[in-house]
C-alpha cells in the first residue's frame, strides 16, 4: 500500500461577488499517493482548476476564499499556514503547469532565465549551481540541446516545446506534488500523445504525485491511476481509472462517457445530456445532477446523496446506488 | 456519378516572407501546395490534421477570404476564378454558410441575437421586416432555441446556445455548403454531442453539403462521409470515413489515430502500445524533400527522402501518397 500524500477532506472554496456567492467547490475529499496520477476530470465550471489553485492557496483574494475543510500535505494542514510559511511551499513542494504555455511564459526573458528565476527562489542556489539546474530540469523533460535552448525566447519554440519548458520550470525544484491543469489541451494530437508519454516516464523518474486536471477522458486513460468526475462543485465519483471505465455507477459519469465519440463508433446518434450544468450561484435542491439526470427519482430531487464506498476506494455519491 | 458541388484542383497557396528594408521576398511558406479534394451534394468532407497542416487555409480559399496561388475552385462545375465580383456576389456567396470555432469571437457583442442571424438577409435579399423576423424565428427554432430569446444579447448564452446561433447565422439563405471550421472543438464535451447531433440532423432535412475543418479524429469519423488527412500542406490519405478508420494505409494517419484512441489500463496489459512520432511538424518554410513526413516516419526507406510520393488510388476512392502502399 502506497504512503498517502496529500489529504484533502471536505474542502469549500467560494468566490463573494456581488451577485452572490458563487460556490465553486463545495465540500470535496479526495487524498493522492505518492508517485500517483490523480486525474480529475469535469466540465467548465465544475471547479476542477479552482481546486487545483485552492491547493496552492493561490485563489483570487478577496473574492475567492477557502471557506473550509483541511489540505493535509504529509501531516501538514497547508490552511493553517502563515502566507510566508505556505511560500516556501509553493514551487518547492508543491508546483503547478497551466494550460497555456503561451500566456504562462514571459514572452521578454529566455527560457535560461524563467527555469533559473526559480531556482534561484525557492533552492537559493547561485551562479554556476543554477545553470546545472536549470538543464538538469530541461534533461529531465527530454529538450534537445539544452544549452542551446535555454538562450531561446519562447517565440522560438513551438508550441509542444514551450509546454515542455513549463513542465521544466515545475520540476526544477524536486517538487513533491505536480497540478497540472490542462497541461495538453492547447496542443496537438501527436505531440499530445509525445507529452503524456513524457510524463509518465518523468514520474518514474522522480516519483512526484500528479494531480492531472482534464476534461478529456481520454487523456484519463492514457495518464491517471486514479479518477474523480466533478460536477457544479461536487464530486460525484470517484475510482480507479480501471473502474470507472468498467464500471461508471454514477448516471453523469456513464452519460459523459457515451457522450464522447470514441474511435470504435460507428456513425448514429450520440447519446447527448440534455440541458447545461446550473449556475454555481443557484445550485438546485437534492442532487446537483437531477435536472439533467435520465433516471432522477423523486428523492433525488429533495435530498442530496452523501458519498458511498460501493467497492474499495471506489466512491459514489447517487441514491441509485445502493 | 456522384453528384460533385464543390471541388477543389491541384490547389495551391504560397506566402511570401519579406525581410528587409526593401521588403524583399525572401521565402515562401507553403501553406497549401498542391491539394485536390471534392465536396458531394449532402455529404460532409473532413480536412483533418495538425496545426500548420493548411486545412483552415484551405476553407479560407474556399470561403474567399484567400485568393489561391494556383490551382481552381469548381461550383457545381463552374471555374469561380471565371465569375465576376457580382456573380460571387449572387451566385456563390450567398450559397455559402460559414460557422466558426470559436462563438465567443465570431458575434458582435453589441448586436442582439436577431439582427446577427438576420445579417445575411439584410445584405443579400431584399426581404421586407416582418419577412426576415419571421426566417429569424423560424431559424432559431431549427437550431433548438426559443424564438423569444432573439432579444437577446450574445452574451446571454452558453456555449453552445451562440454555437446554435451561428449555426443559424449560417443556414439564415439556406446555403448549399456550410464550412465548419472546428464547429464543436471550444464546447464541453456534454454540449459537443449536442451540437454534432444537431449538424447531422439539418444536414438530413436540408441536403446540406458540409466542410469540417477538425483535428479530432474521433469527432470527425461520427461527422463525416469521406476524410482528408493532411499534413504539411498536402492530402497523405483519403477516403471514405470507415474505410479511412478501419484500415488506415499512411503512417501518420496511424500514428493519429493511435494517438486518439483510448488506450485503458487493461489494454496495456496486454502489450497494445501507442505510435508516439517523434519530433514535431517541420516548418512549411523549408518542407523536406521527397516524402514532407519522412523526418517522423518511423518506417522511411532511404527512397522516402528523395522521391516524393504521388496520391495513388489503392481502390474504392481510398488514396495514399506512401512510398511503402
Amino acid at each position: 500500500m502506497s504512503k498517502v500524500l496529500l489529504q484533502v477532506e471536505d474542502l469549500r472554496s467560494f468566490f463573494f461577488t456581488r451577485k452572490g456567492v458563487v460556490k465553486a467547490v463545495d465540500g470535496i475529499s479526495f487524498h493522492v499517493n505518492e508517485g500517483e496520477t490523480f486525474g480529475i476530470v469535469g466540465e467548465s465550471g465544475c471547479g476542477k482548476t479552482v481546486t487545483g489553485l485552492s491547493i496552492l492557496r493561490l485563489l483570487p483574494e478577496p473574492a475567492g476564499q477557502i471557506v473550509g475543510g483541511k489540505i493535509i500535505l504529509d501531516g501538514t494542514n497547508l490552511l493553517e499556514l502563515d502566507k510566508k510559511e505556505m511560500r516556501t511551499y509553493r514551487g518547492r513542494v508543491i508546483s503547478m503547469i497551466l494550460q497555456d504555455p503561451m500566456t504562462s511564459l514571459n514572452p521578454v526573458f529566455t527560457i535560461g532565465n524563467q527555469i533559473a528565476e526559480t531556482v534561484r527562489l525557492h533552492q537559493g542556489l547561485r551562479d554556476e549551481k543554477v545553470d546545472e539546474e536549470v538543464i538538469s530540469a530541461l534533461r529531465l523533460l527530454d529538450i534537445p540541446s539544452p544549452e542551446v535552448i535555454m538562450g531561446n525566447y519562447p517565440f522560438q519554440l513551438s508550441g509542444g516545446m514551450r509546454q515542455r519548458v513549463v513542465g521544466a520550470i515545475a520540476m526544477s525544484c524536486h517538487p513533491r506534488l505536480l497540478i497540472a491543469d490542462e497541461p495538453t489541451t492547447a496542443l496537438d494530437a501527436t505531440i499530445q500523445a509525445q507529452y503524456i508519454a513524457l510524463f509518465k516516464d518523468v514520474q518514474k523518474k522522480t516519483n512526484v504525485s500528479i494531480i492531472f486536471i482534464t476534461h478529456d477522458f481520454g487523456v484519463v486513460a492514457n495518464m491517471c491511476h486514479r479518477v474523480a468526475v466533478m460536477y457544479a462543485g461536487k464530486i460525484l465519483e470517484t475510482a480507479t481509472t480501471r473502474e470507472i471505465f468498467k464500471e461508471p455507477k454514477h448516471p453523469y459519469t456513464s452519460a459523459l462517457m457515451e457522450s464522447v465519440p470514441h474511435l470504435g463508433q460507428k456513425s448514429g446518434r450520440l447519446y447527448s445530456i440534455k440541458g447545461q450544468p446550473p449556475s454555481l450561484r443557484d445550485l438546485p435542491p437534492g442532487c446537483r445532477f437531477f435536472p439533467r439526470c435520465p433516471v432522477a427519482e423523486d428523492i433525488c430531487r429533495q435530498e442530496e446523496p452523501s458519498e458511498i464506498e460501493i467497492s474499495e476506494g471506489h466512491f459514489v455519491s447517487c441514491w441509485r446506488v445502493k | 456519378m456522384a453528384d460533385v458541388l464543390l471541388e477543389g484542383r491541384d490547389l495551391t497557396k504560397h506566402y511570401p516572407v519579406k525581410k528587409g528594408l526593401l521588403q524583399r521576398t525572401v521565402g515562401w511558406v507553403r501553406a497549401v501546395d498542391g491539394i485536390s479534394f471534392t465536396v458531394e451534394r449532402g455529404k460532409t468532407l473532413s480536412l483533418v490534421g495538425e496545426s500548420g497542416a493548411g486545412k483552415t487555409t484551405t476553407a479560407k480559399a474556399v470561403l474567399l477570404q484567400e485568393k489561391p496561388t494556383s490551382g481552381t475552385i469548381l461550383f457545381e462545375g463552374k471555374d469561380l476564378s471565371h465569375f465576376s465580383s457580382s456573380q460571387l456576389k449572387t451566385e456563390y456567396r450567398p450559397r455559402l454558410g460559414s460557422v466558426q470555432q470559436n462563438p465567443w469571437s465570431s458575434m458582435d457583442p453589441r448586436m442582439k441575437v436577431r439582427d446577427i442571424v438576420a445579417e445575411p438577409l439584410v445584405v443579400n435579399t431584399k426581404q421586407t421586416k416582418l419577412q426576415t423576423q419571421s426566417r429569424v424565428s423560424e431559424l432559431m427554432e431549427q437550431v433548438g432555441l426559443n424564438p423569444e430569446s432573439a432579444e437577446n444579447y450574445p452574451h446571454e448564452f452558453s456555449g453552445g446556445q451562440r454555437q446554435r446561433i451561428a449555426v443559424a447565422r449560417a443556414m439564415a439563405l439556406n446555403p448549399s455548403l456550410v464550412v465548419l471550421d472546428e464547429p464543436v472543438s471550444a464546447l464541453d464535451v456534454s454540449i459537443r454531442a449536442q451540437i454534432m447531433n444537431l449538424l447531422k440532423d439539418l444536414q438530413e432535412q436540408y441536403n446540406l453539403s458540409y466542410l469540417v475543418i477538425a483535428h479530432n479524429l474521433a469527432t470527425v469519423r461520427y461527422m463525416s462521409h469521406t476524410v482528408a488527412i493532411m499534413y504539411l500542406g498536402q492530402i497523405v490519405e483519403s477516403g471514405g470515413a470507415e474505410e479511412l478508420f478501419v484500415r488506415p494505409l499512411h503512417p501518420y494517419t496511424r500514428a493519429l489515430i493511435s494517438a486518439s484512441l483510448l488506450t485503458l489500463p487493461e489494454d496495456e496489459d496486454k502489450g497494445v502500445e501507442k505510435i508516439i512520432l517523434t519530433g514535431e511538424m517541420p516548418s512549411p518554410l523549408n518542407p523536406p524533400s521527397g516524402c514532407r513526413f519522412h523526418t517522423r516516419c518511423d518506417e522511411a526507406m532511404p527512397e522516402c527522402s528523395q522521391t516524393v510520393p504521388p496520391l495513388r488510388d489503392v481502390g474504392g476512392g481510398h488514396k495514399v501518397a506512401c512510398n511503402k502502399v
